[in-house]
Order: C-alpha cells, then structure tokens, then sequence
C-alpha cells in the first residue's frame, strides 16, 4: 500500500490486488452526525443524498449510469465520524470514478427543487427505521448513553430538524467540509500505483484546499449513575439493550474489549461494511449460553465499533415470546458481572484470538472491502490502527482483558434500554418513553 | 451398506472444462452427490456450499414450517457430536454456519480458514447426513422461530411480502406458503416427524457441494469423497408443484399496523420459470424496469439492512427508481425481483412510502407498467441494462462464497460449467422485441396483486383475501 498527500490536502492510498480485473475507489470525508449542532441533527446524511444529484460537468440522471455502464456498483454512506462514497467496477473505470469523486468533491448542485423532493425521502427512511423496535431503541439508548457529546444523536437526525433544513443549510454545510484537506481517497484493485497516483493529481490537483477546520471539543463527562429507559409500544417482541461508555480505537483498551465482546457473544470482525453478513460464531460464547441456549432469548448480540473517540459498548437481546424483559435483564446482567469479577480464561482468550484472526481474513475477501477498511480507519484514525490490528490482538492478555472489563462493565457505566410490547390494536401507534431521564441507582461513582 | 468407491481424481480432472472462465471441476460420485470445486488465491480461506435439493416445497402439506425447524435444529448435535462439540468446533475456528431454505433448496453455507478445511467438511458432512434431532434442541428452537414468528407479524415488510405470495400462489402452493410455518403448527411439531422428513427428502442424490478457495480440486475430491462417498439413501421422488394460476384480475389487500410510522407495498405477479426461453428477455426488462443496483444477493444488501447505524443510500436504478424515489420523492426505496423459479416465479415491486403517500406510490407504479407496456424500452434503455449485467460478472464472481453460489445455481438450472462464459452472449442475444413483449407477457395493472401493510387503512381492499 502506498500514501502519499497532493498538495491539497488529499490524503491518497494506493494498493495493487491483482486478483480480479476490478479496483475499487473510496473517497472518504472527515465529517459525520458528531459535527452537527443542534437543529442541524442529519444534515450530513441528507448532503450525502444530495451529493448524487448531478454536477457542473455530470447531467442528474447521468450519475449512475456513468459506472453501471461498466458493470459497477456505487452507494455510499454516512455514520458518526465519517461520509464516504464508492464505486467498484472493471479496472478500465478507474478515469470514471476518479471523475466522478472529484465532480462530488467540487461541484455539486443542490438544486433547490431537487433539496426539497429529498426531504420526504429522508423522512421515509427515518420512518422505516421506526418500523423497527430494535432500531427505535437502540437510537433511544444511544440518547440516553449520552449527555453532552453529539454521538447522542440519530446519524438520520430528528424529525423536527429534517423537517426545518434549509437548502442554504445543507451547501454551506457541504462546501465546509468538501474539501480536499478533509478527505482520504482509497485505491484498492487491479491498478497500476503511479498510473493511478498520476491520474488522481489529474482530476483533484487543481481543487483549492478550504479552511482547517474547527473540530468538536465536547467530551462526555464520566457516567455516575446507572440510566434506565423504556419504551412501550404496541408491537410483538420485547428487546433489552444494555450500553456501556467505550475508548476509542485508539485507546490502549479497544482491542482488549474487542476480545472481551469476542468471549461474550462472538467475534464479529472490525468492518463495518461486510462484518454483518453472517452471524458471529457464538455458540459457546457466555452470554448465547447463558441466554438462548437457556431458552430466555431468541437472539444476543454484542457491539464495538471503532470510533474516532468514546463510543459505546452494546449488547442487545431479542426475548423469546412470553419470556420477560426482567428476567432476561437479570440474566444477562448476571454474565457481565461474573466476567467483571473473573475476568476470562485462557481457553477463552486463544478461542477468541483464533475467530478474530478467522474473522480479518474473512472481511478481507474482495477489493471494496481491502478499500473499506483502509479508509475507514484513516478517516477515524489513521491505517496505522489498522494494519497493527494483528499485532494488537495478539498482545492481549487475559490481564487486559480484566482490567478492561472492571471499568467497562461498571454499573454505573451502563444504560439499560426496555422496549416492552404493548397489545396491538388496543392503543395509539405512538410510542411511550418512560424513564429516559437518568436514574442515578448508584450514587458511587464505579469507574 | 456397501461403501461406494470414491472415483479417481484423475476422472474428476478429465472433467474440468477447458474453456476461460471460472473453469470449475465437476465431479458425480457413485452415489450421486454432485462435487463442484473452484480452485482461488485471493484469500487463505474457503468457501463451502452445500445445496440439498429439499427446500420448503417438501413440507408436509399438513404442516408447513417443518422444513425451517429441520434447519434450526439440524447443526445441533448428531450421531457422533454433541451440540457443545460442534460450537466449540466451529466457535474455535471462527466459523458460523448460515443454513438458508428457499422454496427448493436447503443450503449449508460457510467460510473457514483453507487450513480447516478437511476439518470442517467432516462436520458439515455429519450434520447433513447423521443430525441427532434432540428433543431438548427441538424445544429451544421452536422458541426461537415462534419468536421469529411472532417478530415478522409485527414487520410491515414481512406482512406484505408473504401476503403478496400467499395471494399469487394461493390453496396452499409451496410457494404461497410461509416459510418458517405458524406457530400453531410449530408448536406441534415433533421430533418424528424432522426424522421423517429428513429421512424422505436428505439423499447422496438431493446433495450438490459447491467448494471455492484456497484448496486444490483433486484435494477437494478426495476429502469429499471420503465425505459423503459412504452415504447411501434412496432417491426420493422429484418435488411436483402444482400448476401455477395467473391472476385475471386486480387484487388489492390493506393489511392495518398503525403502530407502525411506515407503509411497506408489495405489487407483483407470477411470471416464468427459470427455464423459459425468454428468461434472459425478462431478466433485462426488469433490469431496465427497477432492479436493485445492489443484486438481492449480494452480501452487501444484507449487510445494510444489518446496518442499524450507519445511513446509506438504497443503490437503485431503472424506471422506478427515477420516477418514484429521484422525481417524486416518495420512497426511500423502490424496486422490482424477479424470481424465475422451477414453477413460475414471481415480479415482485416493493416500496416503502409515508401512509400519506401510499395511494400516489401505487398509482405511479400502475403508470410505469402502463407506460413500459405500451410504450416499452428504448433501445438506449435495452444497451444500457446489457452492458450493466454483463460489465457486473466480474465482480459478481469476485469472491469465494459468490463463485460458490453462481455454481449452485448453475447446477440446480442445469445451466452449464461454462454458463458464466455463455452469459454475455445470452444477454446479448436479446434483442429489444424480446425486452418488450416479455413486460407485455408478464405485467399488466389490470392483473396486478397489491399488498399494502402499515399504518394505512382504506375501503377499496378485498377483505375476501384475508385469511
């Protein structure tokens, strides 16, 4: 892999895999629903939607076709720390795409008819979403988890302000952070590296850097007290959702939780575009034992994701019909503390150590996946985190592991979030949060 | 029992196509079972695929579901392992089977590291042929599918969907039918009848093993062989489906949630098997008419709908797209399938819209057919959809467990070892006559079947179609 910085500002990281005729190109931008202020909740995922809309030099309807023509997919997507944008297609598309990702860098139009007709399909994505209890609660917890850090709100954002949005918002918004000095553009494939690096300065060479920009300084003051939310809506399954306050990738914990969430429900993998594809091996993990081997749950899952700074730790718990959410909360409460106090095996840890190295080779079976997670990481981090992955897993210890499950799993680190069926048909479809306030159970701090 | 003799690797060799392409290996063994091998380097991995021709088609007509509580419970023990044996043979290794049942097939599908390989196709092997069935298994994943159960009743997507089927397939074809069944059934399921029915329909001549990666084809013959090479069983008799009616009229059904903030509509019709000479002229089409960007197939498709997190776009292209989601604003997402089968298979349109927009998202539906129908194509349309599929091959067929299963299919059809090399030409072949009579043939507003579950309620449904 080769980097290399234009004098721009464009981050730029080459690498050859010359198994298909494919490369795959990834333009990824330093911006996400943490740099949003309030009443501009969603404003990053709705200029993602606007940046498919057509350019100065590419007509509206024209933004597809120019990479399907050859076979290709494109999508893009935004979370808390990150927009990005792909495509991937036969080799002799890599002029295309490095045209179209400077296009969306420097030119887009936001039309204001075309802002406007976006919105309701915003809204209709926020609404299928709610469709979801799982989805509703985790969005509900995440809430909850947070106080100040704007990792508190839905990357969707609230209704209100998708309903209040300016097109002024969203291309003033858009020319801030659009910038080559905010970005990271990823070549993975079939390529030539100084073909390619040439062929980049081509298309981003001559687009001006914007001003540094001022980056979020809120951090989440220290959890003092368990929070307890739940939802009571009419639907026919009830979920639990314990979170707790999580490092950052960088942080010297991140990698011992990874293993710790490993022995508790299964080893995931760390890419957020293809780790959800199958199921983790979790048959002998303790909480799958401890929940649906005992017939409490029809599902468990757990959840770290590298972030660029402080995130959650998640496991989420489907009840089996008739089962109820006291008893799974007591039963899955009782696995985190008995792994807070005792900490894990040397049986477990090799076991995780083997389904992680399983796991990386796995989520690196393809050139847009390589892609992913290269620009992934530099835009949350830098892929130096990701290339030392290996050998950070391979340090761990089960000391580590311990020390990082005692601040981890605190009770007062966590938020429980209930989401209990009502009956349907016996009341509104609106739903009732009960108990989104903190209740501070325990007014000693336990970090 | 008579142990059968594996064939020799040089016969599995011999077989081997020697045209470009994938070029897979292609071997029967006395018994029956089909051996599929594709030797790759892009990773230290392999992907297996087992394909048993015993999809939810074989349920008991008395009790549908028993295919999907057989796939819940058959990796959970067998004559040899207990159920902690086998998670800990697969949780040490980092694997996770997916076992999937369509209407034809039961599938058992994995990714595991190229040294585990001659490990991993023996458990595999031993769940296929010797599952143990326990009672205390059978009862925790009743459970869990009664849960899974009780979550799709709850899931406008869901209703919708099977809705749509049961209304195009209706007086209980295989293909109107649940998959995971309904919990009344479930609940009374036993643990004779899952032996029953494993017994019946689980053969040497039923299995088709697909094995993509990091391992030699005559390795993977010899493994297989010893395998599967034993396993004796009568064939059981071919699966009958009962003709397929086409709708003559337009059905309309509302399914009410109204604790729900989204309406999911479901518009389709039954169209062709996967054999009809005019496949590829319908493949097109719906190409051009709404087809996901983003194949139902593809891993990434799932993995939005996985995503909770992070916002992406639906990768969507063709009429619909333009005309519903980009000019109008209506939906998130739109788009057609089409799932030409062994029976005649469904053209299925979904939407997800606000309730308020429900009538309008229907109504431009029924104008975009109108239009394809009188109208048609373009032949900029028709060059544009060509170029696409055959342009997506490559990357269709990037990785292990995608080659694996284009070759399932390809076996199931009959299609060829060299069909990812015919392809091009086939779509090629279709000439814009073909695209438009084959939207002509299939689609028509006046013989549409809609399904809307959500938050919406009106008086035009035939309330004569529920239930």
């Amino acid at each position: 892999m080769r980097a290399t910085t234009l004098d721009n500002g464009l981050k730029v990281l080459v690498q050859e895999e010359h198994t298909a005729p494919l490369a795959s190109v990834w333009c990824w931008y330093k911006v996400g629903s943490k740099d949003e202020r309030p009443g501009l909740t969603g404003v990053s995922h709705w200029v993602e939607h606007m940046n498919f809309k057509g350019t100065t030099n590419i007509p509206r309807d024209q933004v597809k076709g120019i990479i399907e023509q050859y076979g290709g997919s494109w999508n893009g997507y935004t979370w808390i720390d990150q927009t990005t944008y792909l495509e991937t297609a036969t080799r002799d598309a890599l002029d295309r795409m490095l045209f179209i990702e400077s296009e969306r860098m420097a030119n887009c139009l936001y039309h204001p008819d075309d802002c406007e007709s976006e919105r309701t399909v915003i809204i209709s994505e926020l609404q299928g979403g709610e469709n979801d209890p799982d989805q509703l609660l985790d969005q509900e917890v995440t809430a909850t988890a947070f106080k100040a850090h704007p990792y508190q709100h839905p990357t969707i954002g609230w209704l209100p302000d998708l309903k209040a949005m300016t097109r002024d918002d969203l291309y003033g918004y858009y020319r801030r952070y659009y910038v080559p000095n905010n970005a990271t553009l990823v070549i993975v494939g079939d390529v030539d590296t100084d073909e390619a690096l040439r062929r980049v300065e081509h298309y981003f060479g001559g687009i001006q850097p914007g001003r540094d920009l001022e980056r979020l300084r809120t951090v989440e003051p220290d959890q003092t007290g368990e929070r307890h939310l739940t939802i009571r809506k009419e639907g026919t399954t009830a979920y639990l959702k314990v979170a707790f306050h999580a490092p950052s990738a960088t942080d010297d914990r991140f990698v011992p939780i990874v293993i710790l969430d490993a022995v508790l429900a299964g080893a995931k993998g760390l890419n957020l575009w293809s780790s959800f594809r199958t199921a983790p091996p979790q048959r002998s993990a303790r909480l799958y034992r401890a929940l649906v081997e005992r017939g409490l749950a029809s599902s468990v899952s757990g959840s770290i994701v590298p972030t660029q700074q402080p995130f959650l730790y998640t496991v989420s718990v489907t009840a089996t019909d008739g089962t109820s959410l006291t008893s799974v909360e007591a039963a899955t409460l009782e696995e985190l503390d008995r792994v807070r106090q005792d900490g894990i095996t040397d049986t477990e840890l090799a076991k995780a150590k083997a389904q992680l190295k399983a796991r990386l080779v796995f989520d690196n079976d393809s050139v847009t996946n390589i892609a992913h997670q290269l620009g992934y990481f530099e835009t949350i981090a830098s892929v130096d985190v990701f290339t030392a992955l290996p050998s950070r897993i391979a340090a761990v210890t089960c000391e580590a592991v311990a020390d990082a499950a005692r601040s981890l799993l605190a009770p007062s680190n966590r938020t429980v979030g209930w989401f209990e069926p009502l009956p349907i048909g016996n009341g509104s479809g609106k739903s009732e949060v009960g108990s989104t306030k903190s209740e501070v159970r325990s007014l000693k701090s336990e970090v | 029992m008579n142990p059968t003799p594996p064939i020799q690797t040089s016969d599995f060799v011999l077989q081997t196509s020697t045209r470009r392409g994938l070029n897979p290996a292609r071997a029967v063994l006395d018994n029956g079972v089909v051996l599929l091998a594709k030797h790759t380097t892009t990773t230290p991995a392999v992907s297996i695929n087992l394909a048993i021709r015993a999809g939810s088609a074989c349920d008991p007509p008395d009790a549908p579901g028993t295919t999907w509580l057989l796939s819940r419970v058959i990796d959970r023990g067998t004559a040899k392992r207990s159920a902690a044996d086998i998670a800990e043979a697969l949780d040490s290794r980092g694997i996770t089977i997916t076992i999937a049942v369509t209407r034809q097939l039961f599938s058992l599908v994995c990714t595991c590291l190229a040294e585990d390989f001659e490990a991993v196709l023996a458990l595999l092997g031993e769940i296929v042929i010797t599952p143990s069935l326990l009672d205390r298994e059978i009862e925790t994943r009743k459970g869990e599918v009664i849960t899974a159960i009780r979550q799709d009743d709850d899931n406008p997507a869901v209703r919708a969907s099977e809705s749509l089927m049961a209304l195009l397939y209706p007086d209980g074809h295989p293909y109107g039918r649940r998959t995971k069944g309904s919990i009344e059934v479930v609940e009374t399921l036993t643990r004779d009848r899952l032996l029953h029915l494993h017994d019946q329909r689980f053969a040497p001549t039923e299995l088709s093993a697909a094995i993509v990666g990091d391992v030699n084809p005559s390795h993977v013959h010899d493994v297989a062989a010893g395998v599967f090479g034993r396993w004796q069983n009568a064939a059981p008799p071919p699966i009958t489906l009962p003709p397929v009616r086409h709708a003559t009229r337009r059905q309309r059904l509302v399914i009410p949630m109204m604790n729900k903030a989204q309406a999911d509509i479901a518009y389709g019709f039954t169209t062709i098997t996967r054999r009809d000479p005019d496949y590829y002229a319908f493949w097109l089409m719906n190409n051009a008419f709404g087809q996901y960007s983003i194949a139902r197939a593809d891993p990434a498709y799932y993995a939005w709908w996985l995503m909770n997190h992070a916002l992406g776009q639906y990768s969507m292209s063709g009429r619909l797209g333009d005309s519903i989601r980009e000019r109008q604003g209506m939906a998130y997402y739109v788009s057609s399938s089409l799932d030409a089968n062994v029976a005649e298979g469904p053209l299925v349109i979904r939407a997800g819209v606000s309730p308020a927009n429900v009538d309008r998202a229907v109504a431009s539906i029924d104008e975009e057919i109108t239009r394809l129908i009188t109208e048609g194509l373009t032949p900029k349309e028709l060059d544009e959809s060509r170029r696409y599929l055959i342009g997506s091959i490559p990357r269709a067929l990037e990785t292990n467990a995608a080659i694996a299963s284009f070759l399932q299919i390809a076996e199931f059809f009959g299609l060829g070892l060299d069909y990812d090399v015919r392809l091009p030409d086939l779509l090629g072949a279709v000439t814009l006559d073909q695209a438009n009579a084959a939207a002509r043939r299939a689609l028509h507003p006046e013989r549409a079947t809609i399904v809307i579950a959500g938050p919406y309620a009106d008086v035009e449904s035939d309330n004569r179609l529920i239930g």
